[in-house]
């Protein structure tokens, strides 16, 4: 280099790093959108979330549905299987973990960490009110045996009163819990909540 | 690869030399990115770098697409749609690759139009400019069947259209016509096959631009003299260049910079302007657009193919020579493939001695009008075939024929060419010779 | 070299984008299509939140009798950069539609209500047109001969044509009145695709009267919906609305699509400045007077 030159290297220098910074910039923001457009789009994000109505559901009875390619089971327990789903201590259980996408973290598998909380209506205040209808009485849960993907049979189905899988013998009791049989974990629960009294919206 | 005298890669360390031995890959992109490069080249060497970029943002952007798209008759529109809903980012995706093949376009006819001018085409270039008409034949092709892909209305009759040519083939047209649409209409068969075509062609053009490179390479680029780079030595071939990296790279980008800003205010501000309304209804064989015209980069060729029907003397000769076989329709087939072939046999139509037009006085002006035909033809051709512009495209066909088959050869017998400089240096100089570089670095060159 | 190259690169834009297109769309025509002032005109134009909740009202209320809109979800309406309705009202809006759903009914099909991820019905009428993509499938302006200069200064024009025409019919001409078997259709001029009698054309078979005659009754008269914003309901107002509306519907990405180009120009133009300095530097040494300092 010429002795001319060499007062000016810093600021050439400086010239060279800020048009490589502004190309590595430009590089990476055109390449994002490229990767970015693998990721779900709108109309397949837009079925992520599905409100179910639930008015018809009875006590005792069970609604499946189907949300993201798999079945879904909404079921409104009735007092008995409420209790008999207390009554179980977590030493009997097969999984102790709550399984509950709705709860951040280790839970442990009561019932009340299994169940839906039930709709609480807000006040004009802003306030929430008490929450409706018998608490713990919704059950909403993936319809698919933890074993190896079969749909289990509800109503009552199984030794425990619940759902039982019957391609390879896993009883589920009234929580969902495994209790016998080869499946290891409890019947996942989604990320559902109430929206208002009657809808349910899973996702 | 042979060519100037320069520097080599020599590996150093012993994993280098270890990888040399296997595979020279480093060598081989270090001749080419230092490959030595004439330096008096102008701001029409630019465009090679703008094709290069192009082809790899098409395929880029081409390889997204699919991922969203379906070559379904029923489904084709919708999932392009679909693209410009849904897919985050898809409208942009999209409108950078439809008008990606404009930018193309527009690149590959200056890069055309400036070899043309400068003689990049003469010997010992000959093999680089066959290698280039092939590539510009793919992509035509390329282009054409990527239209057809968002089965709108433009799509399905264009195609019709453009595979009707073949059909005008005698004896054997229709069935090749048949052939080519896996039916005898337009429907899922040419779909499903183009949507294979075009997905595979950019790979072959791509191939054909590392042979086209490797061609240049070999005899060295061209430059605006015309003049060749002096071979005796190193030391004297480095008077004449500068190599590729970092001196010509960085010009490159830099108009490349300039292009792109240019093409991203078409994309973000009028993405349709060179697009069809109709081409946004979908595909409907019962009815045809009033006007089916195609992409604005076929129209030159296009105003070819109209320009000859069956009131043309010429027309008129060949299908009574021919007992029939030629006639009107397929006459405007062969002129339109014989304007792109007379154009690939100019470094054997061309006879002067002289290789850049800048030192051709009178090759000047009969390019400058070439140019110029060019244009007029792009806008014949959009027009509706009646009137007087049939007659306009007719004078720009017979124009642009004449200037290859006739012009041409004459020219390098009457013309008395200039003397050009010595050697690349001189001109170089020439250009900046005296000129304090600090108070005025960027002039004009004097051509 | 470098002036040169800009003016040579800005002629080369200016002419080709002059010259070369647009020109397609030059089919003759001696309809006048009026240049309404829409907001989203434009670099920085924006969808005007209101007018397109107006047009969503006039698309309901009246368009959609017969045509549809299959490309356009409910969920879109609440969209930003578009109608942007409340989560709510969207809901509410979707739930006023019943769609056929394959697979209820163990696979034979039922109607069910909609949800927002449902798109809108298709054209209940076979020849009326889906709406999604109108105001891109048309173009309003073109020439001045096949320069396609119209169409660069004013746009594609999609959305003036569709205002137009809703606005443009009027009393048929003397010479079709007497006619002995009136026209089909009803005479619009803003309409150049349509039938028209020989009794009304020259000596020469040049129309005297701008326009034809379309399928399409009268859709609006003005005053045809009513505006909770109380906004002027004249048919020229509500004309513009659903023009502007369907230019939404088939454009649902615009303000998107306009933010990304100018900060690609922008960031563009940086890079290039800086690719200026940097290759002004790199060369300095090499121009000075053919000595080379290295």
């Amino acid at each position: 280099m010429a002795n001319a030159e060499d007062h000016q290297t810093t600021r050439r220098d400086f010239i060279y790093y800020a048009t490589t910074g502004a190309g590595a910039v430009i590089t990476g923001a055109a390449v994002w959108p490229l990767v970015n457009s693998m990721n779900p789009s709108a109309d397949v994000l837009a079925l992520a979330s599905i409100r179910v109505p639930v008015e018809s559901v009875a006590p005792g009875t069970q609604l499946t549905v189907l949300w993201q390619g798999k079945p879904v089971f909404i079921r409104r327990r009735t007092e008995t299987e409420i209790e008999a789903a207390r009554a179980v201590t977590i030493e009997e259980l097969v999984d102790v973990g709550a399984e509950n996408a709705n709860i951040a973290g280790e839970a442990l598998a009561v019932d009340e960490n299994r169940a839906l909380a039930n709709f609480s209506p807000s006040n004009t205040d802003g306030s929430v009110g008490d929450p409706a209808g018998t608490a713990g009485e919704w059950l909403v849960q993936m319809g698919v045996c933890t074993h190896l993907g079969c749909v289990p049979l509800g109503d009552g189905a199984g030794d425990f009163g619940g759902w039982f899988c019957p391609c390879h013998g896993s009883h589920y009791d009234t929580a969902g819990r495994i209790r016998k049989g080869p499946a290891p974990r409890n019947l996942y629960v989604p990320v559902a909540s109430f929206v208002d009294e009657t809808t349910i919206q899973l996702g | 690869m042979g060519g100037i005298p320069h520097d080599h890669y020599e590996p150093k360390t012993s994993g280098e030399k270890w990888l040399d031995g296997r595979l020279p890959i480093i060598g081989l992109l270090y001749s080419t990115l230092m490959a030595p490069t004439p330096k008096n080249l102008n701001w029409m060497w630019i465009w090679g770098i703008v094709l290069t970029f192009t082809l790899a943002m098409q395929i880029v952007t081409g390889v997204v697409l699919v991922m969203h798209y379906t070559p379904h008759v029923d489904m084709a529109f919708s999932s392009v749609e679909h693209i410009m809903r849904n897919v985050n980012g898809g409208h942009m995706i999209r409108y950078f690759h439809m008008n990606g093949a404009s930018l193309f376009f527009v690149a590959v006819y200056a890069h055309m139009f400036r070899s043309l001018f400068y003689g990049s085409y003469k010997a010992p270039r000959e093999v680089t400019w066959i290698i280039g008409m092939l590539i510009f034949v793919l992509m035509m092709g390329t282009a054409f069947m990527g239209y057809v892909l968002p089965w709108g209305q433009m799509s399905f009759h264009g195609t019709a259209v453009i595979t009707g040519l073949f059909g005008a083939i005698p004896l054997v047209g229709e069935s090749l016509q048949t052939w080519l649409l896996g039916a005898g209409a337009v429907g899922q068969s040419a779909l499903n096959r183009f949507f294979s075509l075009h997905y595979l062609m950019p790979f072959l053009i791509s191939g054909l631009v590392i042979v086209h490179i490797w061609a240049f390479h070999t005899t060295g680029n061209n430059n605006p003299t015309g003049v060749e780079v002096r071979r005796g030595s190193k030391e004297e071939a480095s008077k004449d260049t500068l190599p590729f990296w970092p001196y010509f790279v960085i010009k490159d980008l830099f108009a490349l910079t300039i292009i792109l800003a240019i093409f991203m205010a078409i994309v973000g501000f009028m993405p349709n302007y060179l697009g069809h309304p109709d081409n946004y209804i979908e595909a409907n064989a019962l009815a045809t657009p009033a006007h089916i015209v195609p992409e604005w980069y076929f129209l030159p060729f296009y105003a070819i193919l109209r320009a000859f029907d069956n009131t043309v003397w010429v027309v008129i000769f060949a299908e009574w020579i021919s007992f029939g076989i030629i006639d009107a329709k397929f006459f405007g087939v062969l002129a339109m493939f014989g304007a792109i072939v007379v154009m690939a046999l100019v470094p054997w139509l061309d006879t002067s001695s002289a290789r850049s037009g800048r030192y051709r006085p009178m090759f000047k002006w009969w390019f400058g009008v070439l140019v110029l035909d060019f244009i007029i033809l792009m806008w014949a051709g959009a027009m509706p075939a009646e009137g007087i512009y049939p007659i306009i495209s007719l004078i720009g066909a017979t124009y642009w024929f004449a200037y290859f088959l006739v012009i041409l050869p004459l020219l390098g017998v009457i013309e008395k060419p200039m003397t050009p400089p010595a050697t690349i240096e001189d001109d170089f100089n020439a250009h900046y010779a005296a000129k304090d570089d600090d108070t005025q670095p960027i002039v004009s060159p004097a051509e | 070299m470098f002036h040169k190259f800009i003016l040579t690169a800005a002629v080369a834009v200016v002419s080709f984008l002059g010259l070369v297109s647009g020109s397609a769309h030059a089919a003759g025509s001696e309809t006048h299509i009026e240049d309404f002032d829409f907001s989203f005109e434009g670099p920085f134009g924006a969808y005007d939140t209101n007018q397109l909740q107006r047009g969503l009202q006039v698309y309901t209320e009246i368009c959609s009798a017969c045509h549809g809109l299959k490309f356009v979800a409910f969920r879109n309406l609440h969209d930003e950069g578009g109608p942007a309705l409340p989560e709510d009202q969207m809901r509410a809006y979707a739930e006023f539609y019943e769609i056929f759903d394959e697979t209820l009914f163990e696979g034979e099909g039922d109607f069910r209500t909609a949800t927002p991820a449902d798109h809108f019905p298709e054209s209940g009428l076979a020849n009326a047109p889906d709406l999604s993509l109108m105001a891109k499938a048309r173009a309003g302006f073109s020439g001045p001969y096949g320069s396609g200069i119209n169409q660069f200064l004013k746009g594609m024009g999609g959305p003036e044509y569709i205002a137009t025409l809703l606005s443009s019919y009027v009393e048929e001409p003397q010479c079709a009145l007497d006619m002995e078997t009136p026209m089909d259709g009803y005479y619009n001029t803003a309409f150049a695709a349509g039938g028209y009698p020989d009794e009304c054309k020259g000596d020469h078979g040049e129309h005297l009267y701008p326009g034809s005659w379309i399928g399409m009754s009268p859709p609006l008269y003005g005053d045809d919906v009513e505006f909770a914003d109380g906004h002027s309901t004249e048919i020229v107002d509500i004309s513009q609305d659903v023009a502007a509306f369907l230019m939404w519907t088939a454009e649902p990405k615009m303000m998107a699509r306009k933010q990304a180009g100018l900060t690609g120009v922008i960031f563009l133009t940086v890079l290039s400045v800086l690719l200026y300095l940097t290759n002004k530097r790199l060369w300095a040494p090499h121009k000075a007077g053919g000595h080379r300092k290295d």
